[in-house]
């Protein structure tokens, strides 16, 4: 028995996992969310600027960590537009202006037509440079921005009207995939020039990312976890709790549970086979 | 015919009969999107409902599509065969092919040919554009001419001359990047790190503050000692490392348990696309009148 359990083919582990994850989504199985002081720390940002704040959202992700940063980045656009705020969408990622496309459809175009493109919010899309452009455009942001994403010039948009730099916006907002990413701009715009740069990122980088907390960044939302718990912020505060489509972070938090339970039992499983099979062998004549 | 292919053979049939009686009495897998004067909008099933939406045969063929790829990349959990093959071609193709197009219209056009000849881009390709030539707009040679120097890699003769562009790259970007990691990460950190030992709180005496700060001195103390290679790791030294090690592995732990959760994360997603977008099993987000 123990022989077949530690020769067990991995793609039974496989199936186990796919179940593990399928089953709560299927069910939609919703759990308890407890927001942090991490994940307080960026609302409390966006939340305490007064309305008609300047709000810079870098979107640095594409269609390959969609599922972990989305609902952050719907949360934080839905965020903005409940306060009011002017908001400005950049990408340093090729395909961030679709993101950031896709965003603006879900939630301003579908919740808040009365917003108006120039005057309320402007995706002035991607550009290529990495760390480049941050350290541009931290001083002189019209060096590299002559034109929106579709082509306009940013002297015709009244929303840009007074903003020279990334220093004239009120907050950065950065949802982060890897390079260039929060990282980035915590090296090139907060800590050369005091800019308050909040963040989301992958759960890849999060470990790397919180020795920046608090001096040079004052919040972060790690993964999918972070997510739901901002997502639970602005869902109770602006009592949205019923709308499905914010509720995406909060939903994926479902199989994570029971995925996590299943690996820490595979983790204990494999210990136990472990030694088991090494006091066989001691014991073997 | 060996068992194990009839075996497939026999799901793959039943699957296919099931998805197709599905898409024949549910309708599901159907993508609707709205005309909206000169634009084409994405729409959802109760627009179609109320007729101001119609289904779009390429969008919907687009989800299919997805969905099948889906299931094509998830199949190498397997074993690696002819559709994973396939859908893994497609990937890197698209994305070559991708990155070739950002790179000429993102890079090529709006910063180097449209600071050397502003009005013929404007004309041509980017109406917002000035066509006020910059006075220093020659400087762009340089890039230019650097540019194909780096081509140069691809001649079969002369492929000495691209070292000369990376060199260049290699030098501005160590140097931009050491300037950054010495601000943020090399002082910032040690400014973070030195750290009462005693916290107070309002006048008053902060445990869990005093915790943290220990924890983070220490671990910071012990790691240094861990990577501090001129004196023999053994006694007071030697134990102070041993403590390195294992907050190192704390750390690497952190890292793993968040990585799993990223990756449990984007299988959610490609589950919840092929359960709801393309299945309609579920409908979390009230897309779809009830059944």
């Amino acid at each position: 028995m123990l022989e077949y359990v530690a020769r067990l083919d991995r793609r039974w582990i496989f199936l186990m996992m796919l179940l593990a994850v399928a089953i709560p989504i299927l069910f939609q199985l919703r759990f308890p969310e407890t927001p942090t002081p991490l994940a307080k720390a960026v609302f409390d940002a966006v939340e305490n600027l007064p309305p008609g704040s300047k709000v810079l959202l870098a979107f640095d992700y594409d269609p390959a960590s969609e599922g972990e940063l989305g609902p952050m980045a719907t949360a934080f656009v839905l965020h903005c537009a409940k306060k009011g705020h002017k908001m400005y969408f950049i990408a340093l990622w090729p395909v961030g202006p679709q993101m950031i496309d896709d965003q603006i459809r879900k939630v301003i175009k579908t919740d808040f037509p009365n917003l108006v493109y120039g005057e309320d919010y402007v995706n002035l899309g991607f550009k290529p440079g990495n760390e480049g452009v941050i350290k541009v455009i931290v001083t002189d942001l019209r060096q590299l921005y002559t034109t929106d994403d579709k082509g306009v010039n940013i002297d015709k948009i009244p929303m840009m009207q007074g903003i020279r730099s990334v220093q004239d916006f009120d907050l950065v907002i950065n949802v982060s995939a890897g390079y260039p990413g929060t990282k980035e701009w915590v090296q090139y715009a907060a800590t050369p020039y005091g800019i308050p740069v909040v963040g989301g990122c992958t759960g890849v980088q999060a470990p790397l990312l919180y020795p920046y907390i608090p001096d040079q960044l004052p919040g972060l939302l790690g993964a999918i976890k972070g997510a739901a718990e901002y997502e639970k912020l602005v869902v109770d505060r602006y009592d949205l709790a019923d709308v499905g489509r914010y509720l995406e972070g909060l939903r994926r938090m479902g199989p994570q549970l029971v995925a996590h339970m299943l690996m820490i039992f595979l983790i204990i499983a494999g210990n136990v086979i472990y030694f088991a099979q090494r006091r066989q062998e001691r014991y073997r004549p | 015919m060996n068992r194990e292919r009839m075996i497939w053979t026999g799901l793959l049939v039943v699957a296919g009969l099931w998805l197709l009686g599905r898409a024949l009495w549910v309708g599901n897998g159907v993508v609707y999107v709205q005309d909206l004067g000169d634009v084409t909008v994405s729409s959802d099933a109760w627009e179609a409902v109320t007729e101001t939406a119609r289904p779009s045969i390429f969008r919907t063929a687009g989800l299919w599509l997805a969905a099948l790829f889906t299931l094509a990349i998830f199949s190498f959990l397997y074993r690696d065969n002819p559709f994973y093959k396939i859908a893994e071609a497609v990937v890197v193709g698209v994305s070559a092919a991708y990155w070739m197009v950002v790179g000429v219209w993102a890079t090529m056009v709006p910063n180097l040919f449209g600071k050397l000849f502003p009005a013929t881009i404007k004309a041509w390709a980017m109406p917002g554009l000035s066509p006020v030539r910059d006075p220093f707009s020659w400087l762009y040679l340089v890039p230019l001419v650097l540019g194909i120097l780096l081509m140069m890699r691809l001649a079969p003769k002369g492929q000495w001359l691209a070292r000369w562009p990376l060199a260049f790259i290699i030098g501005t970007t160590a140097g931009i990047r050491l300037v950054g990691f010495i601000h943020a990460d090399f002082l910032s950190q040690i400014n973070s790190t030195v750290l009462p030992l005693v916290a107070m709180e309002s006048g008053r005496f902060d445990l869990a503050g005093t915790l943290g700060n220990l924890i983070v001195v220490i671990g910071v103390f012990a790691c240094l000692t861990y990577f501090f290679f001129s004196i023999e790791h053994k006694g007071v030294v030697g134990g102070v490392s041993r403590l390195g090690i294992w907050f190192l592995m704390i750390t690497f732990g952190a890292a793993f348990g968040y990585t799993v959760m990223g990756r449990i994360a984007l299988l959610a997603i490609r589950l919840e696309f092929l359960f709801d977008d393309w299945l309609w099993l579920i409908d979390p987000t009230g897309a779809r009148p009830p059944m």
